[in-house]
């Protein structure tokens, strides 16, 4: 109270802020970044979509509904998201099942399922799974020469919902899993000890009680995949939303309406499905309402049961690895085209790689670096503003970050362009839009809701006694802040920067409009560009599996840097 | 007992998770409308007792009874058989109302009796008007009355309650368990309490059994295990006693205990000769007020001021005994280092086995 009606007497407008001087301005710096790389360029996105000669019009809109060929590029993109959601519920829900329900040796595989799709990005992966699954492919082949059918994976759009439904399934099962190991164990011995079993135990406690889990993974996949633009374009399927507005923002240009109308249906695609999610799920937090946790009765597998998810695991394994052993293929194969395995083998293309593309490998060092410590220092001065401080307004710095989410890659390079193509910087070589700067900053406002979520975590769990403590043994704010907040918040720190650096790693689709020289271009324009071409397939798949394995490293240490993290507060909690 | 009159019967039963040995062939008799506390600390095996009854475990030997059926292989869900959980349990997806119906709808209970009977048993624990209700809404002190309303409207053989005082503030525990009580008499369910808190079972039960490690260690009123507790871990876990060790002799007709530090006191004439173990509560002792016999000295070490009495710690011959002094106004509590002559009240000493 003192130290209030002290600062009151100083500085009036600043104490009825509740707030420093110095916490106002790291709230405001924080603010201008997300306006000038966020807010405004997605809000210019809106304003080019409804503005016509004489100011607001539906005219643009209208256009788009018009034409036969937008229409059915919506319903594409709706159709493809539904039925990847379909096919990775499919995939996912017995895998949770069986981890959650059963004392299963084949546990362990299934977690290691859960992970090896999210390591490599599903554009790199669909010319190889071409390879594998296409009409001239490895199982097309091999089907043909054994049955005499073959059975068209890869036709068209069950290409896309393929290569998109095994690269996403995870989401569905990391968040189902968490539902229901989060389901304290006396809800199901309640309902039995009142007569329930079977399957009305199931239908309803353990149903009702998982719901709110698989909602979230599913509206996550739909929303990721309605967004995707790499994987249809290099699949060749172009009648698809995310693809419509790149190419007519590439090929007719900046000016054309089409794109924007196409941005602004997407992102209000997107927040109607997360905006559904959350409506349905209001009130359903049901993990916090739990005590216990724990997670199911598990039981021994019967034999049969045993034999069919084992058989399940193995095939799950096989498709779901398919990709990865395509890629790894394709890049040390001679020539691949119409057989079932490379005519030969060597290591040319990583040859032709390592010597024709160490620049995209030093401009993706250098972009997603920086953009995974503009991440972490933001995500830190957002954390710490909403939890430490009073500063208003301080929910809605974390909202507008978290909002990034549901911007899709595409819309945020539009908008991008759209705003800074005209500007230029000195010291900076062309527009300020197309140059390394803005696609580190892109990488960053991207990622910037993962490394916000570590960050917040972090300093959450981090109880503000010990900061008291320290500071009733006479440290100040700073040295505190250096030498218990930040280095007790270090893995979370770290694992945030680590996700940002390998996620911002194979970020395509604002990079493709973003990206105009070859000198500016990162690792994954690289491997798009290498794709596109039969010849360049081998070096593009040699460029795939060392972003797949930067993406992997980058994963296992992030898991790793918060694991150590986890276990050090755990032996502090067995200490005290 | 008659067949009939058996509310659970506990017989012979082992139970261990690998070699841990968790119940150590327990046998114990509950008669139909009684409310039997089993009381012990944690680890203690209680717990697990309750959950072996309820059907959640199976006996490595031995036989559980409900009533007149043997229910040792029955599956939870064909006990008809109460729990109300430690941490209640109530499902968060389901209103006040359904929860307590869940029971009901799987006993294919017709839809308007599930009604009124709902409604019956939210208005028995004093709950009525909250079925349209969320768990999540309510007070942890609701929660439990909901817990119990879901779990009588059954109507079950047996009401078995996991600690369910233990996530209650200290003020609302002293109330529920009153209610509880004033609950269990007005239905006559057969109830089975666990707790690890000595006054709460005393307060509530009828009758309790003492687990320790597995086994029971004594069965009785609780004034009866209070009096004379059958061991030394009875005696220590029901209040707090002063064990000496010593032996009992006889001199002519008179039967005498003698402990260490020339501590003599006279025992009954029953009492078997040879060495013993002397239990003594606080409030069997008393400092002796000048010119009163008395049986031995000590010097005060401490006091503890404890509102309706102080409680002294006194060193005899090298031990330390505790014992109670009611405190009247006024009145201050010696202070330590005074040396004090001590009386037992003869017919309080309660001889245990060494």
């Amino acid at each position: 109270m003192a130290t209030a009606t002290l600062a009151g007497l100083r500085l009036p407008g600043l104490a009825r802020l509740g707030a420093s001087p110095a916490q106002v301005a790291l709230g405001l710096a924080v603010a201008a970044f997300l306006v000038a790389f966020l807010v405004v360029p997605v809000l210019r996105v809106a304003w080019v979509a409804f503005q016509g000669p004489a100011g607001f019009t539906l005219v643009h809109f209208g256009d788009f509904f018009a034409s036969t060929l937008f229409r059915e590029a919506l319903y594409n993109s709706l159709y493809v998201a539904a039925m990847t959601v379909v096919l990775a519920t499919i995939i996912a829900v017995p895998l949770a099942y069986f981890i959650a329900r059963f004392d299963f040796p084949g546990a362990g595989i299934i977690h290691t399922l859960g992970v090896i799709p999210l390591v490599m990005p599903p554009f790199v992966g669909a010319i190889a799974m071409q390879l594998v699954y296409g009409r001239n492919g490895t199982v097309n082949l091999l089907l043909n020469d054994a049955f005499g059918f073959r059975i068209p994976f890869m036709e068209g759009l069950n290409g896309v919902i393929f290569v998109e439904g095994i690269h996403y399934f995870p989401f569905i099962l990391l968040n189902l899993s968490a539902a229901l190991s989060n389901i304290d164990s006396a809800m199901e011995e309640s309902a039995q000890n009142l007569g329930a079993r079977g399957w009305t135990l199931f239908r309803t406690v353990v149903f009702p009680l998982a719901l709110p889990g698989y909602v979230a993974g599913a509206s996550l996949v739909f929303v990721k995949v309605f967004d995707d633009l790499a994987t249809p374009l290099l699949l060749n399927v172009t009648a698809m939303l995310a693809p419509q507005a790149y190419l007519r923002i590439t090929s007719v240009g900046l000016a054309d309406p089409v794109g924007y109308v196409i941005s602004v249906i997407m992102v209000a695609v997107s927040l109607a499905a997360m905006g559904g999610a959350a409506l349905l799920l209001r009130g359903r937090d049901y993990a916090t309402q739990q005590r216990g946790g724990g997670g199911l009765q598990r039981r021994r597998m019967r034999s049969g049961e045993a034999a069919f998810a084992w058989i399940f695991i193995a095939i799950t394994l096989l498709i779901v690895l398919s990709p990865h052993i395509g890629i790894l293929l394709l890049s040390l194969g001679t020539v691949w085209s119409f057989s079932p395995l490379p005519d030969g083998f060597t290591l040319a293309h990583y040859g032709t790689v390592l010597t024709e593309s160490t620049r995209y490998m030093v401009n993706t060092v250098l972009y997603c670096g920086g953009a995974g410590l503009l991440d972490v220092l933001i995500g830190i001065a957002i954390a710490y503003l909403v939890q430490r401080t009073r500063l208003p307004g301080r929910r809605l710095l974390d909202q507008a970050a978290t909002a990034s989410l549901a911007v899709p890659g595409l819309v945020l390079g539009i908008g991008i362009l759209r705003t800074y193509f005209e500007v230029s910087v000195p010291g900076i070589e062309g527009s300020l839009a197309t140059s390394g700067l803005m696609l580190t900053i892109a990488y960053a406002v991207r990622r910037l809701p993962y490394a916000l979520r570590a960050c917040d975590a972090a300093l959450r769990q981090l109880h503000v006694s010990l900061e008291e403590a320290a500071e009733m043994l006479g440290a100040g704010k700073l040295f505190t802040l250096a030498r218990i907040v930040v280095p007790l918040m270090l893995g979370g720190i770290a694992a945030g920067f680590v996700t940002a650096f390998a996620t911002a790693a194979v970020e395509l689709s604002a990079t493709l409009l973003l990206v105009t020289r070859d000198v500016n271009a990162p690792l994954s324009y690289a491997i798009y560009v290498y794709m596109q071409s039969p010849a360049g397939r081998g070096p593009g798949a040699a460029l795939g599996v060392i972003a797949v394995v930067v993406v992997a490293v980058g994963t296992w240490l992030s898991h790793r840097l918060a694991e150590r993290d986890r276990s050090r507060r755990s032996r502090e909690v067995v200490a005290a | 007992m008659t067949e009939n009159a058996i509310g659970v019967a506990v017989e012979d039963v082992t139970f261990a998770y690998g070699t841990t040995v968790i119940l150590d062939r327990v046998s114990l008799a509950v008669p139909r409308g009684e409310f039997f506390a089993f009381l012990g600390p944690s680890g203690s095996g209680k717990t697990t007792l309750l959950r072996l009854i309820a059907g959640f475990g199976q006996p490595q030997r031995g036989r559980i009874r409900v009533g007149a059926r043997d229910v040792t292989e029955a599956p939870p869900w064909d006990r008809n058989v109460g729990m109300v959980f430690q941490n209640y349990a109530l499902w968060p997806h389901m209103t006040v109302a359904e929860n307590v119906a869940f029971g009901l709808h799987r006993r294919r209970v017709p839809r308007p009796e599930v009604v009124r009977r709902v409604e019956a048993a939210l208005a028995l624990v004093g709950l009525e008007g909250y079925g349209g209700r969320r768990p999540a809404q309510l007070s942890g002190g609701q929660q439990q009355r909901v817990a119990l309303a879901r779990t009588v409207v059954i109507e079950p053989e047996v009401l078995l309650l996991d600690e369910p005082l233990s996530n209650l503030d200290a003020q609302l525990r002293v109330e529920m368990r009153a209610e509880l009580r004033a609950l269990q008499r007005k239905t006559g369910l057969t109830t089975i309490f666990v707790t690890h808190d000595q006054e709460e079972a005393n307060a509530i039960s009828d009758r309790m059994a003492v687990l320790d490690g597995g086994r029971i260690q004594q069965v009785g009123r609780p004034v009866e295990l209070y009096d004379n507790p059958a061991n030394r871990f009875v005696a220590g876990f029901l209040g707090t006693a002063n064990l000496i060790e010593g032996e009992i002799v006889r001199e002519g007709a008179a039967s005498l205990f003698r402990g260490p530090g020339g501590i003599v006191l006279p025992a009954p004439g029953t009492a078997r000769t040879g060495r013993t173990l002397l239990a003594l509560r606080p409030q069997a002792l008393a400092i002796a007020e000048e010119g009163r016999p008395a049986q031995f000295s000590g010097e005060v070490q401490r006091t503890e001021f404890l509102g309706g009495h102080v409680r002294y710690a006194i060193t005899v011959a090298g031990m330390v005994f505790h014992v109670d002094e009611a405190h009247l106004r006024g009145r201050e509590a010696l202070p330590p280092g005074t040396t004090v002559r001590l009386a037992a009240d003869p017919d309080q000493l309660t001889f245990l086995e060494p």
